[in-house]
């Protein structure tokens, strides 16, 4: 098995040996095919869920609290009931009445939240929704809303974690504290690493902000009730049903049968639309009230203030061992995180990050002391990298800065520290298991890309113009397909482990090939890679597998965990549609060997055709005869033999289970690389950061369809430079949100993204059914790489340390100006 | 004091096509196409005319359909990305979006090929520059529009 290495920058490619890999045989997987998608929607004929009407639909608009925390007093929605048009509303009290609050995966205290659809009694974040209105327009149901009124009582805004944590202001009385979650993770013997030392790096506070990746397409769901059976259809763009589902059906009272998800083309989700359930809720309930189809649309602005945030972590009193050799023995930290209001699909992201618990290094001993808890922001859902993109984050500022106070050369303590090929598979402190990957030559092609051997004669170039050059690293980790199992880390009542998806692939009447997904793509090109794969197997070309657009319910081709998230489809996905297909080949097989009177091993399918194998012309059954004799000309068939062409397939990746003692387990199963270069210029005038030159190595095993992989480096990569140079949800201390949509939050246009010059690698993950791992989140390696790149450009300056993810302009000014002010979180104690 | 119109009745070519239609007065261009005449290509990605998701063209130049009411287009000749294909044929740009995977969720697509197109009309042979420039309004979160400056240069080369 030879993996290909190249870069977009310099041309082609050399091979270096690897470990063995379950592979197709070389077809139409590998292939940069474009992509099915396309034709329609480069066309305008795609199908979104605001393009979906039905006969006497209801818009639906939401009145939202302008409040950041403050008590309900009366809401009055008898005006917006007068106007015409208006078909009725809903409140937080008909709400509290009609449904249950929604499951909460927390132990105590955040497990005692109560989270409704609509606030009862209380708002905790500006823009929750308080009351909805439906009406025959969207202009009037924006009108009616107006004519909602609020009596508010104010309350003191929490916007700060850790003054949350002092609870003298508590957002939920139910739980009693804004602590949602707590625990203590040890691996190794930290203490002990830490005085055998040479040298201990402390860094008091470091500081991940709120940012998101804001698809372009906000939420929203058209939903329809069915009187006679109870039945809502809820036409969306939720990006994990299976889990919505879980949500709403007990909190509405109804069985998970009940609801039917069903979704066409999905404008982006990054894990922004995960967490839908509360407004879904609401349409669920307005739907049965009114009688009618109620449809909802976000607006952009309620979007960025009140639906999904990623996580915000603060890091506190850092302490790293460092021997004089540069290796690095261990580390401790605090980590404080952010969830906002309601903790909804958190506190997940208090263990997630533990799926790369030592970034890409051989620390052996690690404690992170681990609180999460409320503010009056808006709730979080899982983002692109999602939480361990923070940590993994840590990791980098944490060599970047070890490196600048110790004085060792930042590519040399990487390759130093990293985990090594030859010992993979390696086993972290915590029992997970990088499958594959080769850091350190990974690093070398990004390091090729950038032109790092020129780098000290631009540095002095760029200082001849007045500007300050900067170099900088980001190495992360995509870690893709996780165990659920983990969620009883946090919890071990939690009933939940392992993961699955599921895929049916079925050969109809006339021969069409027909694939259905449980995942739910918003943008990853599914259909596109399913039929690459079905092919292969089969024995046709893409063009033949028509792979059904989006994910319904009623197909009934979906699992528990069904969904696209978590980079898992090359795992689970593809690896359901792989079983499904291969189910569907041994039965077309076992047909064509029937009647063509021939042994089961003499039968091959190509080219649209089972066949006998070197066997004359007329020995062939193209697939339409396969379907017809099945479903519509089977009376010859022996009794006994009873082919559907129908096949439904579960990928059920195996874990084991974790130990909720050690904590300790495989959290997930595999690990994509990426290492980011960058090189920076920084204006000492205005602390603007202008990147000159950028490079992304993804090792993402095989690649299905490489174009696509490419595509998704570089969306991952501009969400990275978005947020760690402009995106930023700040907030004043009334809990307003300052940057509540694309005017005041910026996010990358066209001119503001450098060249990016990309390259792959290929290290086939030993576990995957395909080799081929998931990696659409990226592992937010452009932020890192950035933070890394600005902290080099102001060395000559000053030195100061980069103690935020996000560094606009005046953070950056701000850094020049009073270097000292960073510097003085940094403590170097040697023996 | 008079009543305020609230309604008037407008007069347009979407797509080559003369429409006659009655539009409450505060209602969006780009409500108007998607909502009332079905042309659901044309999509909202904000509400404070960042994005470019809305970009149409009116008489010739491209617009952000949801920065005007539609009575304001009275009289205008409309183009939206339905009307690029011509009996189901890709533009070359289209193709060029299919071949260099322009587009990922597809939802910035609409508005990017209106953008695009416009820019080759009057640049026929763009650098990416140029390119980077005529679509600094139309926002995507999916490519980091590497491939689309990618694909309306190529599209400009094979007009060649
Ligand atoms: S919807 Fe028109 S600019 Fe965003
Ligand atoms: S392709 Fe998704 S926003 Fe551009």
């Amino acid at each position: 098995m030879t993996r290909a290495v190249s870069g977009s920058e310099p041309q082609g490619s050399t091979a270096v040996e690897t470990g063995p890999a379950r592979v197709l045989e070389k077809g139409f997987v590998g292939q940069s095919i474009p992509r099915k998608e396309d034709e329609r929607l480069v066309q305008g004929l795609g199908t979104f869920f605001d393009d979906v009407r039905r006969h006497g639909m209801g818009y639906v608009h939401f009145v939202r609290s302008p409040y950041a925390h403050a008590k309900i007093v009366s809401i009055d929605v008898s005006k917006a009931l007068e106007l015409d048009g208006v078909y009725g509303t809903i409140t937080g009290d008909e709400v509290a009445i009609q449904t249950d609050p929604f499951f909460e995966m927390s132990v105590e205290p955040g497990g005692n939240i109560k989270d409704y659809a609509l606030a009862v009694g209380r708002v905790r974040h500006m823009g929750e929704p308080v009351a909805a209105v439906a009406a025959a327009t969207r202009e009037l149901a924006r009108d009616a809303a107006d004519l909602v009124e609020v009596v508010y009582e104010p309350l003191p805004v929490l916007t700060d974690a850790e003054e949350s944590l002092k609870d003298e202001v508590v957002l939920h009385d139910d739980a009693g504290s804004n602590v949602v979650w707590s625990g203590v993770f040890d691996w190794g013997d930290v203490d002990t690493a830490l005085a055998e030392a040479d040298h201990v790096v402390k860094i008091e506070r470091l500081h991940f902000h709120r940012f998101s990746s804001t698809p372009l397409e906000c939420a929203g769901a058209l939903v329809e009730y069915d009187r006679g059976t109870g039945e809502w259809t809820l036409t969306c763009n939720h990006q994990m049903p299976g889990v919505g589902a879980i949500w709403m059906a007990p909190a509405l009272r109804t069985g998970i049968d009940k609801l039917r998800f069903v979704t066409h083309d999905i404008g982006g989700g990054f894990g922004n639309k995960i967490c839908l359930h509360p407004q879904y809720v609401v349409l669920c309930l307005l739907a049965r009230k009114l009688a009618r189809p109620v449809q909802w649309t976000e607006w952009r602005t309620d979007q960025h203030t009140a639906n999904a945030h990623g996580n915000e972590r603060t890091f506190l009193d850092v302490e790293v061992g460092v021997m004089k050799d540069g290796t690095m023995t261990g580390f401790k930290v605090k980590a404080l995180d952010d969830c906002g209001a309601f903790p909804r699909y958190e506190p997940l992201g208090c263990i997630i990050w533990a799926q790369v618990t030592p970034g890409m290094y051989g620390w052996r001993n690690i404690r992170v002391d681990f609180t999460q808890v409320c503010t009056n922001k808006s709730p979080v859902s899982p983002n692109r990298g999602y939480s361990r993109m923070q940590h993994l984050w840590l990791t980098e500022r944490i060599i970047d800065v070890v490196a600048q106070e110790l004085g060792f050369d930042p590519v040399a303590i990487r390759k130093k520290n990293y985990v090594r090929n030859e010992q993979m598979p390696y086993e972290t402190p915590n029992g997970c298991v990088y499958d594959s990957g080769d850091y350190a030559a990974a690093l070398d092609i990004a390091l090729d890309l950038v032109g790092y051997d020129t780098i000290e004669e631009r540095r002095q170039e760029a200082a001849a113009r007045g500007k300050l050059l900067g170099f900088g690293i980001g190495s992360t980790l995509d870690s893709g397909t996780n165990n659920f199992g983990q969620s009883t880390l946090l919890n071990p009542e939690l009933q939940f482990s392992g993961n699955n998806e599921a895929a049916s692939v079925k050969l109809d009447i006339f021969g069409e090939v027909v694939v259905t997904l449980g995942t739910v793509p918003q943008g990853q090109g599914h259909e596109t890679t399913a039929s690459q794969v079905v092919a292969d197997i089969i024995g046709c070309t893409p063009d033949q597998v028509n792979v059904r657009r989006g994910h319904d319910t009623w197909f009934n081709s979906h699992a528990g965990f069904s969904g696209t998230y978590a980079s898992q489809f090359a795992f689970t996905g593809l690896g359901a549609v792989k079983g499904a297909a291969e189910l569907l080949r041994g039965e077309m097989i076992q047909l064509a060997a029937a009647v063509l009177q021939a042994p089961e091993e003499a039968i091959e399918l190509s080219e649209g055709f089972a066949r006998i194998k070197d066997g004359p012309p007329e020995a062939a059954l193209p697939f339409m005869a396969l379907g017809a004799i099945v479903n519509a000309n089977n009376a010859f068939l022996p009794p006994d033999f009873n082919p559907t062409l129908n096949h439904r397939f579960v990928c059920r990746p195996y874990f084991g289970m974790v130990d909720t003692e050690k904590k300790t387990g495989q959290l997930t199963l595999t690990y994509a690389t990426q290492i980011h270069a960058a090189v920076v210029e920084v204006d000492p005038e205005t602390g603007e950061v202008d990147v000159v030159d950028y490079a992304a190595v993804d090792d993402c095993g095989v690649r299905i369809n490489p174009q696509i992989v490419e595509g998704q480096v570089h969306g991952a990569t501009a969400h990275a430079i978005g947020a760690a140079l402009y995106e930023d949800f700040a907030y004043d201390e009334e809990g307003t949100l300052l940057t509540a949509n694309f005017y005041d939050y910026h996010v990358p246009h066209a001119l503001d993204m450098p060249p990016l010059k990309t390259g792959a690698m290929e290290s086939p993950s030993p576990v995957a059914p395909l080799g081929a791992k998931g990696m659409g989140e990226g592992g937010g390696g452009g932020i890192h790489c950035l933070c890394s790149a600005i902290q080099d450009a102001l060395r000559p300056a000053g030195g100061a340390i980069v103690h935020d993810s996000c560094n606009p302009p005046h953070r950056v000014w701000a850094m020049l100006q009073d270097p000292e002010r960073t510097r003085a979180n940094v403590r170097v104690a040697s023996k | 004091m008079a009543e305020p119109t609230r309604s008037r009745t407008i007069s347009v070519s979407v797509n080559g096509e003369q429409i006659e239609h009655d539009v409450p007065a505060r209602r969006l261009l780009v409500h108007f196409l998607r909502d009332d005449l079905g042309l659901t290509g044309t999509h909202v990605g904000c509400d404070t005319g960042n994005c470019g998701a809305c970009t149409v063209h009116l008489d010739g130049a491209p617009v952000k359909s949801c920065m005007l009411l539609a009575v304001q287009a009275d009289g205008a000749e409309l183009t939206t990305v339905e009307g690029l294909a011509q009996n189901g044929e890709l533009t070359a740009l289209q193709q060029a979006f299919h071949e260099h995977h322009a587009l990922q969720c597809g939802y910035c697509t609409p508005g990017m090929l209106m953008s695009a197109t416009a820019l080759l009309e009057r640049n026929p042979h763009p650098t990416e520059e140029d390119v980077r420039v005529a679509i600094q309004g139309n926002i995507c979160r999916c490519t980091g529009y590497v491939n689309i400056v990618e694909a309306v240069v190529a599209a400009g080369k094979r007009g060649a």
